[in-house]
């Protein structure tokens, strides 16, 4: 008996079973996904591009003449099944876009120039030289100088976004003249307008619920981030614009990207970019790695403390804690700078008892402080910040662990500490897998605690700019001097692109596999 | 029920203690480890709390300091003030420095009403995005899952400084005079905006609720749209408490996206976190005025602590539920 619950006790040790996690990602997780998911999702696309041109092609031929017309005149379908409302709804849509583009109506942009729209937008989208007005009404090297072509370039995708929801209003134009058809030809009346707008609220109720969400999301996350990504490709930076005394930037390919790896970014910033690259990135991963760990950890062992059995007082304890979680970050994050300034509390406290000299410079306030003094002191405030939050989330965890288990180690005479290392963190190890890579990809993102509390410092005593990235800065702090700081915009959407593909590996990779997304559906 | 559980309980205990002697010495024993590690704990446990609040009492403590020494009161290298009174809020709410009023109160009422306005477009959203996510089966569903999921790993800044853009070109941001307040309105937007693709919580909430409750309304002829106003809503009061929390928890937490799009401009229409930290690190006022920056911090702090506390039972329910969903 106890050999058998000693073996399974094995099974579950949650060091040998990371490990074999660890090595399984690399053997098996990332060649998967290069061989079996990756081709998976093309054929897919490519099956869904087919069957889209099939349903096409037969609704051009099968469709009455009103449907056939519809691929051309929008509406038409509709007008000729005698929805009238709907046929001309979709008919204002079409002479509207019709126009914008052929018109080209100018939106006014700074200083009385004309921002073109229409085709003249989709012209190389915006950057063409020759149609933009030269304007110096900004002022480079304040906090967010706006160039024209930025503006130009908005135009141009917003464009882009236009003529693609022009497709899909088309499309399913085509679909509606073809389903009135259908409904004509089994003998029923085509849905009237009042119809339509009632199968909004039952079967079809997930457009209108989603459509709010939609175009948000395209105005305020899509085209923000596609933007962002052209920035890369584009000489947009204050540094170089001012040089060459210019409110205009263009397209120059890779050249950014080759410069954060070839280290030669000198002749924009007078400083080398590149040089800064590696150990950000570096530190970005040693960061997540220890905040995200110390956090969990830690939080588990608090709540295991706080669950006690027979513990009193649980109650208050867990109330503190929360109270934490409650003041706003920005707020305890400053007050902690404070607190350990080096004319603080905590410093005096220290000479006051004779325990040191002269004041520790916790944060790195001064250029070529001891960096590892910093970056231990953010990783211990990022826990002070965190293990509340992991403590109150796996308390819930702990109390549903199946009392038998440890009812059955007791028995054996288990101690304590080897209960906890193979019931408990097992376990809840399993349960929140989830939630680590989350907070992993949420630590790589940590802007608040490193800009709050260091503000990316020490600076490196060699440095000529004060913008180049200090030793505790992570990607999205440098990205954040780079580009509100110093109008580097180039750069910090090249380092941006670079942050997305990292996080995005690590989470697709890892989300594909774990249950909560394969198990989605059967879950309910 | 419980008694007799417990009862049996009792006589299982006094069973086996009577018939192996031998081992209830050992259980005794076990006690006395038991009440040590217990000891233990609440030491541990205490020395964790105080840890936990030093802090948060500093700047209580600090709040409450008799006297603005310098002024406006700079940072104190003792941990316990000297005196206590309460200049420092008197100096907040009726205060000035170089000639411009604190405008505390209208920071506080600006950030309530984005806090209010956010807070009710947010909590719509969540719901009807996770709603359909979660009891509606359509086309596009995993599609539209999986982009949200890849959108969401993008650092916010990257696009920050778009939406930044975005809005400049709406006129919604980068007002400096007396129709500063318009900026406030591009703050709701790019709070609100993007609130509906933050779902999962929610979408986890929604697919415990029984399928059968839903496809038996739908067999009485309810439509969707009634399910959820009717029958999903009311089953989920902690949900809807837990997103409607942090949501309106967001504006008074976050800083960066109002520094960015607030900027500096007209001090009147500011939120309150754009105000602190003008206070610690801006050029309008002057970086020596910490203990008006503790006093703020307390009259931001007490709400916000407040509602958390008030509200804990589902706070604590939404965290547990966005460990398993991630």
């Amino acid at each position: 008996m106890a050999e058998i619950v000693e073996k399974s006790y094995k099974k579950e040790n949650i060091f040998v079973r990371f490990g074999r996690g660890f090595v399984r990602f690399f053997t098996k997780s990332i060649p998967n996904f290069f061989v079996k998911t990756l081709p998976g999702f093309f054929i897919k696309i490519g099956k869904g591009i087919k069957n889209f041109f099939v349903t096409f092609g037969k609704r051009f031929v099968d469709g009455s003449i009103g449907t056939k017309l519809s691929h051309f005149i929008f509406g038409s379908g509709n007008l000729f099944r005698g929805q009238i409302i709907k046929g001309i709804i979709y008919l204002l849509l079409q002479v509207g876009f019709v126009l914008y583009m052929v018109l080209c109506p100018g939106i006014k942009g700074p200083n009385n120039t004309m921002i073109p729209t229409g085709w003249k937008s989709l012209v190389n989208l915006g950057l063409n030289q020759a149609d933009i007005v030269p304007d110096n009404r900004w002022t480079p090297n304040t906090v967010i100088s706006s160039p024209n072509s930025f503006l130009y370039m908005l135009v141009g995708l917003a464009t882009i976004a236009i003529i693609i929801l022009y497709i899909i209003v088309w499309l399913s134009n085509i679909k509606s003249a073809y389903l009135a058809d259908t409904a004509v030809k089994e003998g029923r009346k085509p849905s009237s307008f009042k119809d339509d707008i009632l199968a909004l609220f039952d079967n079809r109720f997930h457009i209108l619920m989603l459509t709010p969400t939609c175009l948000a999301a395209l105005i305020f996350t899509l085209l923000p981030t596609i933007l962002m990504i052209c920035i890369a490709f584009t000489s947009y930076n204050d540094f170089d614009m001012t040089a060459a005394g210019t409110t205009l930037f263009h397209w120059t390919h890779f050249a950014n990207f080759k410069a954060i790896f070839t280290m030669d970014k000198a002749s924009s910033l007078g400083v080398e970019i590149g040089a800064r690259f590696l150990p950000v990135l570096g530190w970005t991963f040693l960061w997540a790695i220890l905040a995200t760990f110390s956090c969990y950890f830690g939080g588990i062992l608090l709540a295991v403390l706080i669950n006690k059995k027979g513990l009193k007082g649980k109650k208050v304890f867990r109330t503190i804690f929360i109270l934490t979680i409650a003041v706003p970050q920005f707020i305890s994050l400053l007050i902690m700078r404070n607190l350990l300034m080096s004319t603080g509390p905590v410093n005096s406290l220290l000479i006051n008892f004779g325990l040191i000299k002269d004041p520790i410079s916790f944060l790195g306030q001064n250029q070529g402080d001891n960096p590892w003094i910093a970056r231990l002191m953010v990783v211990i405030i990022n826990m002070w910040l965190g293990i509340p939050y992991t403590m109150l989330m796996t308390s819930g965890i702990l109390m549903n662990i199946p009392a038998d288990l440890y009812e059955a180690a007791r028995v054996d005479g288990t101690s304590k500490p080897k209960m906890f290392f193979k019931i408990t963190l097992p376990y809840v190890v399993f349960i929140t897998t989830p939630y680590l890579i989350g907070s992993f990809v949420g630590n790589i993102n940590s802007f608040n605690t490193i800009f709050l509390l260091t503000g990316g410092g020490p600076a490196i005593v060699s440095e000529g700019a004060t913008y180049k990235a200090g030793q505790t800065d992570l990607l999205v702090t440098w990205l954040y001097k780079l580009t509100i700081e110093n109008g580097d915009y180039n750069t910090g959407a090249v380092i941006g692109i670079f942050t997305f593909i990292i996080t995005a590996t690590i989470t697709l990779i890892t989300y594909r596999r774990s249950k909560a997304y394969n198990e989605e559906d059967t879950f309910q | 029920m419980s008694t007799e559980v417990l009862k049996e309980q009792e006589v299982m205990d006094v069973e086996t203690s009577a018939a192996v002697p031998p081992k209830k010495k050992k259980y005794r024993s076990q006690k006395g480890a038991e009440i040590t590690s217990l000891v233990f704990s609440y030491i541990v446990l205490s020395i964790l709390a105080i840890v936990w609040i030093i802090p948060i009492l500093w700047i209580v403590l600090t709040a409450f300091r008799g006297g603005l020494d310098n002024g406006h009161g700079i940072v104190s290298s003792d941990y316990f003030p000297s005196s206590f009174g309460i200049d420092a809020f008197k100096e907040l709410f009726t205060g000035s420095w170089l000639g411009v009023d604190f405008y505390f109160l209208r920071w506080f009422a600006n950030t309530l009403v984005i806090a209010v306005i956010d807070c009710v477009v947010s909590t719509l959203l969540v719901l009807s995005v996770a709603y359909c996510m979660s009891k509606l089966r359509f086309k596009m569903r995993k599609a539209f899952m999986n982009i949200t999921m890849i959108l969401g790993l993008f650092p916010g800044f990257m696009s920050m400084i778009a939406i930044y853009y975005l809005l400049k070109s709406f006129g919604l941001t980068g007002n400096t005079g007396d129709n500063a307040w318009i900026n406030l309105v591009g703050l709701v937007l790019a709070y609100s905006a993007g609130a509906g693709l933050g779902f999962q919580v929610a979408k986890g909430f929604f697919d415990v609720i029984p399928t059968s409750l839903v496809e038996s309304a739908k067999l009485d002829g309810c439509t969707n749209s009634k399910i959820f106003w009717k029958i999903i809503l009311p089953l989920s009061k902690p949900i809807i408490i837990y997103t409607a929390l942090m949501s309106f928890t967001g504006p008074w937490m976050d800083f960066i996206f109002a520094k960015v799009i607030i900027g500096g401009g007209n001090p009147g229409w500011w939120t309150v976190s754009v105000g602190l930290y003008s206070m610690m690190y801006g050029n309008q006022y002057d970086a020596s005025m910490f203990t008006i920056f503790a006093a703020g911090c307390v009259v931001v702090g007490i709400p916000i602590v407040g509602l958390f506390m008030a509200l804990q039972k589902y706070y604590v329910e939404g965290v547990t539920a966005g460990a398993v969903k991630g």
